[in-house]
């Protein structure tokens, strides 16, 4: 019930001023009767809120304290003081990462713009992947048949990400002359396809940064593509089979009912997973790139995740220098997933938290 | 009605068949490779004559590793991390999404919010780390620095998980919980004999991916854990990758199989476990991307 303000004040024509309602104390009465009644529920039910605890607590812990060490952005570095003693720097860190003056600010740079890049060739390369592979998973009526493909193709994504970066690292590896090893199988096969030479070969492709783009786009593509496909597929195997016989009524071929009635019938999922990938499109995961780089590769592989950790947790750190750049990063990340999200209620009633 | 079947639908499926075909076997070949190269003898791996079967069968690579103690050693660890990680990340996402999906919870939207924001926001690797070394003396305190539990209990709980499990709570119909308070259940009553055998398959699937990431977990686990019998599996896998590289140590290997031998056993060792029990996982992986917490 909303107190509207004439309710709350009388005109008194005898002194000509405002005074209170008299009925106004027994609706503070209620008012505060009401918050001891909703003290009581509460108290009532204080076992669901016991519940709560532990896992704010975790939460408090893991993820929002890691922020208050964030100031480290602004504060002139001292490992020997607690961040809220340190004396404050402003900007300097923020104003040197911009600069482009010194070589770290440089190498920020280029840590954005691989940041970015990444991401984007994701975007261009492994996005349109699975709508693909469910496409075509929708063609095999065999049951069996289809879910054999489906077990194969979901099976990279279940091996570690360790697992995964050693088998890549080899698969190109270098070879050595040395102690006799030859090449990595899958750079002995490019060779014979005359995609590289036989010196990259040898070289090993994940010491030239020429590869690095390419390396992770691929085994990206080779570990999510299958199980990325499941929602798609999901979207498409729902469309109603009268949908295709009116189509076929009507006269259309396979190309005319893909794009009249499997294209619209999908097109509001691979429209919220777009969204949803940009808005993620600066949370490169750190461990992958950590894993397969190497000073060799900077150029092309370094992110910014990779970049703070090598200058905050590395010999000689600079935290407040880590953690702007960090800061940047995630601020940037975060403008673009509430933006993506926001979008994504505006365009299809649906949001995605 | 047997529907002639028109050219290009033909084409189309054909095109499907053979593209599906060349996806799943490069799907499968880095796998198979990785076994022949295992168990192939030295010279066939170091001259590159393994292509897909393997070449002069030996099984010594296999038998070292199995004779590794330290290689048991992180394979227990990880199974200690994986259940107990698991345990702890599931008891109280369990409890917390089932308080967060009752709406007469006061502060409802803010508790929520605090579980969200996470999401949008991290504060990155570095802040975490120093968040870490700062809050080093309570886990000195406790007594478990420099020990698998600390890596069962750091960083935890995903956000996503506790939002997924609140979204199954919410789909509980309230009367249903009405009457079991009648009947005189109390709130744990009504939630370990009522919601959670109604929500038995969000439950399994989120079980499923705190279990995944606890068991895939590699660089948290590299940084809190300096002694080496606390490894995890997948700290081992690289350090051994790192040691098998130096060509200064390789220069002095005289074993009858190749270094890389070692890591491709290693390899296959490490995902025979998840090719056991994927087939029996996997829908429940399916159900929940399809799941994916596109609600409201």
């Amino acid at each position: 019930m909303k107190i509207k303000s004439d309710d709350y004040l009388v005109y008194d024509e005898a002194t000509g001023k405002y005074r209170e309602d008299a009925e106004q104390a027994v609706r503070d009465d209620v008012e505060k009767r009401h918050w001891i009644i909703v003290l009581r529920t509460v108290l009532k039910d204080w076992r669901l809120y016991l519940m709560l605890v532990p896992m704010l607590l975790v939460f408090l812990f893991w993820r929002y304290f890691p922020m208050y060490e964030l100031l480290g952005a602004f504060k002139v570095d001292d490992s020997n003081l607690d961040v809220a003693d340190q004396l404050y720097a402003g900007f300097s860190y923020f104003r040197e990462l911009f600069s482009g003056a010194t070589s770290t600010s440089l190498e920020f740079w280029r840590a954005f713009r691989n940041t970015f890049l990444l991401s984007f060739y994701g975007l261009c390369f492994g996005f349109p992947m699975p709508i693909i592979i469910a496409l075509f998973f929708n063609e095999i009526r065999s049951n069996i048949a289809r879910s054999v493909y489906q077990v194969i193709t979901y099976l990279p994504k279940f091996m570690s990400t360790v697992v995964m970066t050693t088998l890549i690292t080899m698969l190109v590896r270098q070879s050595s002359l040395t102690i006799d090893i030859e090449m990595g199988i899958i750079s002995k096969f490019l060779v014979n396809l005359g995609l590289i030479t036989e010196e990259v070969g040898h070289a090993g492709l994940l010491n030239n940064p020429g590869f690095f783009r390419g390396i992770y786009q691929i085994s990206g593509i080779w570990e999510t593509a299958g199980y990325d496909s499941i929602v798609f597929f999901a979207a498409i195997i729902a469309i109603s089979p009268t949908s295709y016989e009116a189509a076929q009524i009507d006269g259309a071929g396979k190309m005319a009912q893909m794009r009249y009635v499997v294209l619209p019938s999908i097109l509001s999922t691979v429209i919220i997973m777009l969204i949803t990938r940009i808005g993620s499109l600066l949370n490169v995961g750190y461990e992958k790139v950590l894993l397969l780089y190497n000073d060799n590769t900077y150029v092309t592989a370094d992110v910014v995740s990779t970049f703070a950790q090598r200058m905050g947790m590395g010999t000689n750190p600079s935290i407040g220098l880590a953690s702007a750049a960090e800061m940047l990063n995630n601020v940037v990340g975060m403008l673009l997933v509430i933006g993506a999200n926001t979008i994504a209620r505006k365009a299809s009633d649906v949001s995605l938290y | 009605m047997k529907r002639r079947l028109e050219v290009s639908e033909l084409i189309f499926k054909i095109l499907s068949y053979v593209f599906l075909t060349v996806f799943a076997i490069c799907c499968l070949y880095p796998f198979l490779y990785a076994i022949s190269a295992a168990i192939s003898s030295r010279e066939a791996v170091e001259y590159g004559q393994v292509i897909l079967f393997p070449k002069g069968v030996q099984f010594h690579a296999f038998s070292e590793m199995f004779n590794n103690n330290m290689f048991w050693n992180s394979y227990t660890n990880t199974l200690f991390i994986t259940f107990y990680g698991t345990l702890w990340a599931m008891g109280f996402s369990i409890l917390g999404g089932y308080a967060l999906s009752k709406k007469r919870l006061l502060f409802r939207k803010g508790f929520n919010f605090f579980l969200v924001f996470t999401m949008w926001f991290s504060a990155g690797i570095v802040p975490q780390y120093l968040n870490y070394l700062n809050t080093k003396e309570v886990f000195d305190f406790i007594g478990i620095t420099d020990d698998k539990w600390l890596v069962v209990i750091a960083m935890g709980m995903q956000a996503m998980n506790i939002i997924l499990l609140r979204n199954a709570f919410e789909g509980v119909p309230s009367e249903i919980e009405e009457a079991a308070i009648v009947d005189g259940a109390t709130e744990m009553q009504v939630l370990g004999r009522v919601y959670l055998p109604m929500c038995k398959s969000t439950i399994a699937t989120v079980a499923l991916f705190f279990a995944i990431s606890r068991w895939n977990g590699y660089f948290w686990a590299r940084q809190m854990i300096t002694n080496s019998n606390e490894h995890p599996l997948q700290v081992f896998i690289r350090l051994k990758l790192e040691e098998l590289q130096d060509s200064e140590f390789l220069t002095g290997w005289d074993k009858p199989y190749s270094a890389d031998s070692v890591i491709y056993a290693l390899i296959v060792c490490s995902i025979i476990p998840i090719l056991v029990i994927y087939p029996f996982i996997q829908k429940y992986f399916a159900k929940g991307v399809n799941m994916g917490g596109v609600k409201e």
